[in-house]
């Protein structure tokens, strides 16, 4: 067997809270070789991050370590931690945006690394600086270097930080959800940048919720779920044939072309079959949409129907103008030029006044539906306020939520409960369009495995229609029947969904699809 | 730039305007200020009237002030027969003296106190002590002082302005209630910077405690107490006129007071448009210093 970097046996972290500790992590066991690239994966709350920053001693003040044996290359603690973090194990992190002080110029950042490891001397550093940035791929390493994190876009930054990372060479690198803040092909390219070290024989430890991700970088993976290792192996194997039923439905959770037509929180159920729509009645029709900022162009002749029953996806990356459609769909902004008829009757260029009678039957949902919610409201007030002649219990029965959290405040609710308020809100006065704009991407696997099963199980039931917004390939893949790929606030491509996916016309979306990490696995 | 100077030309107007009409509105005759302790016949009166001008309209007197002041011309005292111009420069520099230490002390006990007191124990005496600190009148604070280390020590002179073992009372009176809130609004900005997940990467590189506190949370702390430097000056001046006071200080206080209780007018709008004055160029320096130190502010 190779060198052991870390072994750790039994392995508890406790955070005292008052009314009960937090048990965030519960007895296991994870052994480091030298060249290996270790993958843990789990949803939010199952202490894969907190085992992590247990491994260079950044649990949190309060937290509470113990564990039968805890050893750091071949030694037992108490560890000189300031030696060992950045020197030993480099610890990368989600979004530099945040994660690099906002304040300093990134080549200060990398620059510190080499200080406080005393490695060089102050002449000598901004040559290093330089040289790191240029291992990471950084074009114009010297002008980079004097910039900060706001000034780079999220693929350069998040260079710069594993370039901080790196600098003193650890034998180590941690990566916690190294490309989840980031675009589908700055992922790829940031994935390639891991995947090249590795190939030089560096160690990785991989923190992650996609099990795509992980497949495309790990030799073996350890699933967690409540702070314990429920099944762990070498990666194909365990992608391929999962003993766990938690991995199972973790992998069945996933949407993506193969999941189409079933439920992806119980596998073996189909989905209900979808109302023909090809030729019901539009409901919304989008011709010629231009939305000017000043000079900047957001979008650019943008046509869009939707017809009763339908779900139309639009994908894009940040900045492509996906949620800029929504708001004009919606009519939060005029647009530039471009009608929007809605139900066959003009929607844009009204009065709000003469809209309003017919605002309830268009619905928007949110990615983040707390910032929608009053916090001093009830769920019963938020989803009764749409329409109080419609129970709340009878709403909420609808989403698949009990009575017993009508009288709870949204900050009591989880991310999944609380966009299932948002939906039953929504679904109140009976709309014939909701909007959805990446309602699923700050859900878990299982919840949004959830909340899409029950989105295909309104329109189903209902006939309503959704416009569903989303940078997510596979979620759009799974859901909807037609999909528009939107570029620099164009729309490059669109046709019915398996089309579009499987035979893609334009290059951008062919480029898309390729970013993609797929996960090839046997259900 | 331009317009920000247009807008502290706004300000110093509306302060001197304000000024005026609230003295318009006071109850009290000119003349009668300008007679003071004098002798007071019919005569001495027309006299005044006409060496003062003060037959014209209020408009137009109002006008006339502006346009003087414009020029750098603040009129004469009534009280001291003098401009007042000379008046405040004589008496600006112990009043300056005792601001800048009072502000510098209270920043430096400040910064060093936000950052020393970071372990529970200590942070919950600290403060506690700038809660009293920042809830005492500054005026008690200084008997205290007073009554202590010099009545009671000796170690410092009772009052005057004799060097700088006077300066040191005064200043610490003056800074006390400063470095109470300066430090709750430092400490409050150091928690929320060092829970950002930056100070995680900047631990993770091996970074020590004073470090990650130094080189990175301090600079994010600072930014909500640039925002108070405006409101330190306010405080700084008005403490200044009871401080000077009793500490038998020279100073603008002091002049201050005199020329209200005087009904001095042209020393108090004087006093009124110099506080707008430098107010202006406190809040323009911090609003640069916003700059200097969140360089995201900058334009690209």
């Amino acid at each position: 067997m190779s060198e052991l970097l870390v072994s750790v046996r039994d392995l508890h972290v406790t955070f005292p809270h008052r009314g009960g500790d937090v048990h965030a992590v519960r007895g296991i066991d994870l052994d480091i070789h030298r060249g290996e690239c270790l993958a843990i994966v789990g949803e939010s709350g199952s202490g894969k991050s907190v085992t992590a920053r247990t491994l260079v001693g950044l649990a949190g003040p309060n937290a509470q370590v113990r564990s039968s044996r805890f050893e750091i290359d071949g030694r037992p603690g108490p560890f000189d931690w300031p030696k060992l973090r950045g020197g030993f194990v480099g610890l990368v992190m989600q979004d530099a945006l945040v994660s690099l002080d906002p304040l300093r110029t990134v080549g200060a950042e990398i620059s510190e690394v080499l200080k406080v490891h005393d490695i060089g001397d102050r002449k000598d550093r901004p040559a290093r600086v330089r040289a790191l940035l240029t291992a990471v791929h950084v074009p114009e390493p010297e002008r980079r270097a004097a910039h900060r994190p706001h000034q780079l876009s999220g693929g350069l930054r998040q260079r710069a930080l594993i370039a901080s990372a790196i600098a003193a060479k650890p034998p180590l690198l941690i990566a916690d959800e190294p490309t989840t803040a980031l675009d589908v092909t700055v992922q790829a390219q940031i994935l390639d940048l891991l995947a090249e070290r590795r190939s030089t024989g560096e160690t990785l430890l991989l923190i992650s919720h996609d099990l795509a991700v992980v497949a495309r970088l790990a030799d073996r993976v350890l699933v967690m779920r409540d702070g314990q290792v429920v099944e762990s192996g070498p990666t194909s194997s365990l992608l391929a044939a999962p003993e766990h039923p938690y991995t199972r439905q973790l992998l069945a959770a996933v949407p993506s072309a193969a999941s189409r037509g079933r439920r992806l929180s119980a596998p073996a159920e189909p989905l209900a079959a979808a109302p023909a729509s090809a030729s019901a009645e539009v409901v919304v029709e989008a011709v010629g949409l231009r939305k000017r900022y000043g000079a900047h162009t957001v979008v650019d002749g943008v046509d869009l129907t939707v017809r009763r029953g339908e779900i139309v996806g639009l994908v894009g990356e940040s900045g492509s103008g996906k949620t800029t459609v929504a708001q004009l769909l919606f009519g939060l902004t005029a647009p530039t030029s471009g009608t929007v008829a809605f139900e066959g009757a003009p929607w844009t260029g009204l009065k709000e006044r003469r809209r309003r009678s017919r605002r309830r039957r268009l619905q928007l949902i949110s990615q983040d539906p707390l910032s929608g919610f009053d916090p001093r409201w009830t769920v019963r007030r938020i989803v009764e306020e749409a329409l109080p002649s419609v129970p709340a219990a009878e709403l909420l029965e609808r989403v698949g939520l009990g009575a017993d959290v009508l009288d709870r405040y949204p900050r009591q609710l989880s991310g999944g409960q609380r966009q299932r308020v948002a939906i039953a809100r929504a679904l109140a006065p009976r709309p014939s369009l909701i909007i959805c704009d990446e309602p699923v991407s700050a859900l878990d696997v299982s919840v949004q495995a959830q909340v899409l099963d029950l989105l295909a199980d309104i329109r189903a039931a209902d006939g309503t229609a959704l416009l569903f917004i989303s940078h997510d390939l596979g979620v759009v893949h799974h859901l909807a029947d037609r999909v528009l790929v939107m570029r620099d606030g164009a729309v490059v491509e669109s046709g019915p969904v398996d089309d579009v996916f499987h035979h893609p016309q334009h290059e951008y979306t062919r480029a898309l699809i390729d970013a993609v990490p797929t996960l090839e696995v046997s259900r | 730039m331009l317009r920000r100077l247009a807008t502290g030309l706004v300000v110093l107007w509306a302060a001197a305007t304000a000024a005026y009409l609230a003295l318009l509105a006071a109850p009290g005759d000119t003349v009668d200020s300008i007679i003071g302790e004098g002798a007071d016949t019919p005569l001495i009166r027309s006299q005044i009237i006409r060496e003062w001008n003060l037959d014209r309209p209020a408009l137009v007197q109002y006008l006339d002030y502006l346009w003087r002041a414009a020029q750098g011309d603040l009129g004469r005292s009534y009280l001291l027969q003098r401009p007042v111009r000379d008046v405040i420069a004589d008496q600006i520099g112990p009043t300056l003296t005792l601001a800048v230490t009072a502000a510098g002390l209270g920043i430096v006990l400040a910064l060093v106190l936000a950052v020393t007191t970071r372990r529970p124990w200590a942070r919950r005496v600290s403060s506690t002590t700038e809660l009293v600190l920042v809830s005492t009148p500054s005026f008690l604070i200084g008997i205290v002082l007073l009554s202590v280390f010099s009545f009671s020590l000796g170690w410092f002179p009772v009052s005057g302005d004799q060097g700088v073992a006077a300066l040191v009372l005064p200043a610490v009176t003056l800074a006390l209630p400063v470095a109470g809130v300066l430090t709750q609004v430092l400490r409050d900005g150091l928690d929320r910077a060092l829970d950002e997940p930056f100070v995680v990467t900047a631990r993770a590189r091996g970074l020590g405690e004073r470090a990650v506190l130094v080189r990175h949370a301090l600079r994010h702390a600072l930014l909500p107490v640039i925002t108070l430097i405006g409101w330190l000056f306010g405080v700084l001046l008005g403490g200044a006129v009871i401080i000077e006071t009793v500490f038998g200080r020279p100073g603008l206080g002091q002049v201050t007071l005199q020329a209200v209780t005087s009904e001095d007018l042209p020393v108090v709008l004087a006093v009124v448009v110099f506080s707008a004055f430098v107010y202006v160029v406190i809040n323009t320096l911090a609003d640069l210093a916003y700059l200097v130190i969140d360089p995201r502010l900058r334009r690209s």
